[in-house]
Order: C-alpha cells, then sequence, then structure tokens
C-alpha cells in the first residue's frame, strides 16, 4: 500500500487547506460545502442502516421459531413496515446519492462545490427531518406505520390504519422526496454546468455518469410518489376517494402509482452502488475500465427501460397486459448483462489486488448477479404467479438491493474513506467484516429462496411446524445475525481509526480519476491545482505517464502514432 | 451541451415510443398518462439544452483538448457557510407536521419559512458570506 507518510499531520487536521470557517456543530449546521454535507449524509443514513439493522435482528429473532412471541404481531407489522421504509427511502439511496455523490460527484469532475450550495443543505436537512418523523411514529398512540414500505391501498385507508403514525410515514415520505427531488437538480446540473476544462461528458468517471442518470431517474419518479402520498393523505383526511371503491376510486391505481415510482426507484437505489463498482474495478486491477461507452448506455438504457416496467410487480391483479411488462422487464436484462460482462472484462487479465474495497465490490458482483438472475425468473408471469408475495421474492429483492446498497456501498466507503478524513482503515479487520458479512449475508438470503418456493408468504409474525420451514429460518436468522455481527466490526475499525489513524496520503489506492489529485481531505473548494484533463483517467496520467491512455492502446501496448499533446 | 441534450432527448424518444406501443396495445389510459408525462420530462429539458446547444460555442468543458487556463476567473459564487438552510428546513419539517399534529406547528414553521426565505435572499443580495 503506497501512503505518503510525509502527509502524516493532515491525518489530525479536520479541514486542509488553510480554510478558517466556523467548527463543531455551527459548522454541521451552517456548512454548505459539499464535503461536509456529503459527510451528514453518509454517517446519517449509516446510523439509520443500523436501526434498520436492529429491526431486522427482532424480525429473524420473532422467526426462529414457528410461533414465535418476542413481540406482538401488531409490533411485528410496525418493524418490517419501518424496516423496509428506513432501507430505501433512509438508507439506500441518501448513502449513495445524498453521500457519496455529494462528497465524490464535484471532486471527479474538477469542481470547487456542488452547483446551488444552499440547495443542497436544505436537501439534507429536510432528509434528517423526514427520516425523524418516519421514526416519531413508534412514539405515538397507535404506533407507527404498519401497512408495509409499499402503503398498499386499501389497507393504508384511515378505516384500516388510523392513528398518527401512518400520517407521520406520509409526511416523512413526502420531506424525504423533496430532498431527492432537490439533491437531484444539484446533481444533474453540477455534472452539466460545473465541469473542468477537458473534462468532456465522455471522459467523465462512470460514478459521475450514473449519478447523472440517477438524479434523471428521480427527477422522473419522485414526483409520482409525493403526488401519490399527497392523494393518500387527501383520502385519509379530506374525504377524497382516490383509492377507495365505495367512493368510485380505485386501490389498484395506488399500486400503478406507487410502482411508477418503485421501479425506477430500484435503479435509482442501484445505478450509483454501480457506479461505485465500476471505479473500483479497474483501480485494483490497474487497468482501464473495459467497454466505457458501453457501460455509459447500458446505464442509459437501463434508464429508459425502467419507466416501462412498473406493472411487473402487479402481474397477479390481473389488470396488467402481461406480455407487454414481462417483454419490457427481461429486456432490462440486457444492459445489466452488459454491466456485468464490463466489469469482468475490466477484471480479466488485470493485475488484481484483493484490498478490502476491492473484495466488497466483488461480493456485490456475486450477489448482485444472483439476485439479477432470480428478478429474470420473476419476470415470467407464470412463475411469479406461483411465487408472488412469497420469501422467495423476499429473497431475490434482498440480494439485488441490500446485497448492492451493502457490499458495493461498504466497498465505496472503503475506497473513498481516505479521501474522506485523510486516514486509512485496518485491512486486516476490513477483511474479517467482509467474509463474514458475505458469508452471513448469503446464508440469510439464499434459505429464503428455498422457505418461498415450499410457499412461505412473505410479512407473516407466525408459521406452522408442518410448513416445513423451521430449519431454513432457523438458518437464515443465524445468518442475519451474523450479518449484524459483522457491521460492529466495522464500527470497530472506524473507531480504531479514529483513535489510532494511519496517514492516507493524496491517493493511497494509485487511484485514477480527480478525486485522486488534491489532498486527503480536499481543501475548501477542493483544488489548488488540476492535472490536464487529456482521458477518462487524468491522475492515472499524471502518475504513469509512460502508460498514459492517450499514449497507449486498450491492452497496455504503446499506440503507433503516439499522439502529443 | 451536445451530449447533455441528447441524453435527454434519447431518454424522451425512447419513453414516446414505449408511450406509443403501450397505448393502443394495452388500451389503458391510465398508464399511457403516466408514460406520456415521463417522456415530457425527457424531451421538455432536451428542448432547453438543445436551445442552448444552438446559440453558444462549445465550453471548455465540451472541448476535448481545451486547456485549464481557459478557465480561468471566477467559476461562480459559491456560499461558504449560512443558517438559512437550516432554518428554512425546520420550517419545512414544523409545517409539514401540522398534518398530523394540528396547525400550531404550522404556524410556527411558515414564519421560519418566511424568515428564512427572506433572510437567504437578502443575504445574496449583500454577496453574504460567498
Amino acid at each position: 500500500m503506497t501512503i505518503a507518510e510525509e502527509r502524516s499531520e493532515l491525518a489530525h487536521e479536520p479541514e486542509a487547506g488553510g480554510h478558517h470557517g466556523p467548527t463543531g456543530i455551527y459548522k454541521w449546521l451552517t456548512s454548505t460545502d459539499h464535503k461536509v454535507i456529503g459527510k451528514n449524509y453518509m454517517y446519517t443514513s449509516l446510523v439509520f442502516l443500523m436501526i434498520a439493522g436492529a429491526m431486522a435482528m427482532i424480525i429473524r429473532a420473532q422467526l426462529v421459531q414457528p410461533d414465535g412471541h418476542i413481540v406482538s404481531q401488531q409490533m411485528y407489522n410496525e418493524l418490517f413496515t419501518i424496516h423496509g421504509s428506513i432501507m430505501l427511502y433512509l438508507f439506500a439511496g441518501p448513502f449513495a446519492f445524498g453521500g457519496f455523490a455529494n462528497f465524490i460527484l464535484p471532486l471527479q469532475i474538477g469542481a470547487p462545490d456542488m452547483a446551488f450550495p444552499r440547495l443542497n443543505a436544505l436537501s439534507y436537512w429536510l432528509y434528517l427531518t423526514g427520516g425523524t418523523t418516519m421514526l416519531m411514529g413508534f412514539f405515538v398512540t397507535g404506533g407507527a406505520a404498519a401497512f408495509g414500505w409499499v402503503s398498499y391501498a386499501p389497507l393504508s385507508s384511515y378505516t384500516n390504519s388510523p392513528g398518527p403514525g401512518p400520517d407521520l410515514w406520509i409526511v416523512a415520505i413526502a420531506l424525504t422526496g423533496f430532498s431527492g427531488i432537490f439533491t437531484a437538480v444539484n446533481l444533474v446540473t453540477t455534472a452539466f454546468y460545473l465541469r473542468a476544462p477537458g473534462m468532456t461528458m465522455f471522459r467523465m468517471p462512470i460514478f459521475t455518469w450514473n449519478m447523472v442518470v440517477t438524479g434523471i431517474l428521480i427527477l422522473i419518479a419522485f414526483p409520482i410518489l409525493t403526488a401519490a402520498m399527497v392523494m393518500l393523505y387527501a383520502d385519509r383526511h379530506l374525504g377524497t376517494h382516490f383509492f377507495t371503491v365505495a367512493g368510485g376510486g380505485s386501490p389498484v391505481m395506488w399500486q400503478n402509482l406507487f410502482w411508477f415510482f418503485g421501479h425506477p426507484e430500484v435503479y435509482i437505489l442501484a445505478l450509483p452502488y454501480f457506479g461505485i463498482a465500476s471505479e473500483i474495478f479497474p483501480v485494483f486491477a490497474k487497468k482501464p475500465i473495459f467497454g466505457y461507452k458501453g457501460l455509459v448506455f447500458a446505464t442509459l438504457a437501463i434508464a429508459g427501460l425502467s419507466t416501462g416496467v412498473w406493472a411487473h410487480h402487479m402481474y397477479t391483479t390481473g389488470t396488467v397486459l402481461l406480455p407487454f411488462f414481462a417483454a419490457l422487464s427481461l429486456l432490462i436484462a440486457v444492459p445489466t448483462g452488459i454491466k456485468v460482462f464490463t466489469w469482468i472484462g475490466t477484471l480479466w487479465g488485470g493485475n488484481l489486488q484483493f484490498k478490502v474495497p476491492m473484495l466488497f465490490a466483488l461480493g456485490f458482483l456475486v450477489t448482485f448477479t444472483m439476485g439479477g438472475f432470480s428478478g429474470v425468473m420473476l419476470a415470467s408471469p407464470p412463475f411469479d404467479f406461483a411465487v408472488h408475495d412469497t420469501y422467495f421474492v423476499v429473497a431475490h429483492f434482498h440480494q439485488v438491493l441490500a446485497g448492492t446498497a451493502i457490499f458495493a456501498g461498504f466497498a465505496g466507503f472503503y475506497y473513498w474513506y481516505p479521501k474522506l478524513t485523510g486516514r486509512m482503515m485496518r485491512e486486516g479487520l476490513g477483511k474479517l467484516q467482509f467474509w463474514i458479512a458475505f458469508i452471513a449475508f448469503n446464508m440469510t438470503f439464499i434459505p429464503q429462496y428455498l422457505a418461498g418456493l415450499r410457499g412461505m408468504p412473505r410479512r407473516i409474525p407466525v408459521y406452522l411446524v408442518t410448513d416445513h420451514v423451521t430449519f431454513l429460518n432457523q438458518v437464515s436468522s443465524v445468518g442475519a445475525f451474523l450479518t449484524g455481527f459483522s457491521f460492529l466490526i466495522w464500527l470497530l475499525n472506524l473507531w480504531i481509526s479514529w483513535r489510532k489513524p494511519i496517514a492516507a496520503g493524496d491517493n493511497p489506492w494509485d487511484g485514477h480519476t480527480l478525486e485522486w489529485a488534491t489532498t486527503s481531505p480536499p481543501p475548501h473548494h477542493n483544488f489548488t491545482s488540476l492535472p490536464p484533463i487529456r482521458s477518462q483517467r487524468p491522475v492515472w496520467d499524471q502518475n504513469h505517464p509512460e502508460y498514459a491512455d492517450y499514449n497507449t492502446e486498450h491492452d497496455g501496448t504503446p499506440k503507433k502514432e503516439v499522439e502529443t499533446r | 451541451m451536445k451530449v447533455e441534450y441528447r441524453v435527454y432527448l434519447g431518454i424522451g424518444i425512447f419513453v414516446l415510443l414505449v408511450t406509443v406501443v403501450y397505448f393502443f396495445w394495452a388500451k389503458e389510459y391510465g398508464g399511457a398518462m403516466m408514460l406520456f408525462g415521463t417522456a415530457g420530462l425527457g424531451i421538455l429539458p432536451a428542448l432547453y439544452l438543445g436551445w442552448w446547444k444552438r446559440r453558444m460555442e462549445p465550453r471548455p468543458e465540451d472541448v476535448e483538448d481545451a486547456t485549464l487556463a481557459e478557465n480561468r476567473g471566477p467559476v461562480g459564487a459559491f456560499p461558504d457557510h449560512t443558517i438559512f438552510p437550516f432554518v428554512l428546513g425546520v420550517g419545512a419539517f414544523l409545517t409539514a407536521l401540522s398534518l398530523v399534529f394540528g396547525a400550531w406547528t404550522a404556524v410556527i414553521g411558515l414564519s421560519l419559512i418566511v424568515f428564512a426565505a427572506t433572510s437567504a435572499t437578502l443575504e445574496s443580495r449583500r454577496g453574504g458570506a460567498i
């Protein structure tokens, strides 16, 4: 590992570059610096992850025995609702497009900040207050929302879900929805208008490209969710009948509205993590990314297709055109397959270094591919009819979404932590965390596929011995507890890195993109100087001029006609 | 600006095609309407970006062999630190809570929103902490 010892003093300085702004809590409250806001997002979303993880532990403890009594059935409903809501609305998305994107995107394109710094700060406060609002549900009469993270009508009507808890959930989603929209405006504008000279669109790092496409998808999807929440609130309190049959409305309309947001949302959650993996594979394979433009167009194709597949969540309603949605859902496997192919192509023949970020990125590749295959199965209506609302679906989306957010998320955290803080995390502890998490995660969810195939429905607090799923649930629960334990190792690693810092230096991984051209942590407004941008890997070109991308072919051999610019 | 324009246009046209296929095949107007709106969300920004693309020279960030010196001068005005986004966020939070706990939180919330919006605007006009 290359650690520049001469920069060790920076490990103790919170803000390099000689900028004197507010400090402490006042800095937290008033900063419009994208790096501070990005870190705020990241640490807040990780706290939410811990809360949702604790809920998952209770859920799995309940299911260890066929007739579990750890929590009441009402509390069980509240727990899986808020667990899902936190993971999807408050962790997976904000961790990536609030945390990583905020911190990394301006650095990767050579910008001094996000395009709208105050709007950026407002986004964070709406996110934090939205998340707090959701958790407040546990402290009001009647408890938190208990209708699942999808809030299906008519279960979410006032008659079926009375009390302030569901209303708090609706308000929370609206607040975080606005937060997401503002962040998306910022991301797209920053990438379109604040790039450094020479940083053309097709030289932008894949992470930045993915964040642009994620931003576009957020702007398409989130307003629909917010509108649906307004309609749901109006149905509950203002006497409207959008989703009630009695008043001439349609409960299935809720599903249409929700999933028109919900399926692009799946890609809003996944694309940023694809971007993280696309940054890590080339760096630890010592190669440029294989098929750069293929990756970009695959991302755009996923974005386009994701708007036309919403009703594959609704096959069993009997109200949707099955061949249309099955065809488009199966088509998404093509660009997704291109991505997996390019990642493997990047690794192929590379000088692989199995550092912690690389291990987590490979863990993501395995779990995502596994979950992706079961997604292709579910896109087929006959199969979906058989396993709809069973644990097969639970296992599928956890492998795809939780696997992506956790493995690629931690890959990104380990990869960029030196840039965030100027410190390294410990390799040994990181590897221990990875192997426990990887084995335990798959131990949790592979049995759930089998339980689903045996007909175990999702969202049930008890099951029968005669269902023959007890052993599968016990294996799954042990896996879940071990996954939870692996997070404690990460916390220990974080604590050790905080108490006994190892200086990271500016570019500890020999990274390729512009964030590695500045100090760790970066100074106020990011750069004191920039390298010339002549390829997709300006920092690699600067550090390895003999192998610079503009001088070499893809396989590293010199170009026949060397361009001199 | 050409690529930015084409990204939006590509998404818009693709969704428009999906809309047409869905409309005539499914004959379901709700979904077709949502798809049509989505196509608009691609095409409208594309028209804006395309309008500018025609009227401006390629920027340094659009040119492959541009030098850093071509971007000399201020990139933009970036506020350093300000309390008003926080105040605005708390105001929005309290206003939203009024939907659950009654109008009294909105009184405080809306006051904070007006105060923060006004103060942030004045801060910008003065130059603020930029």
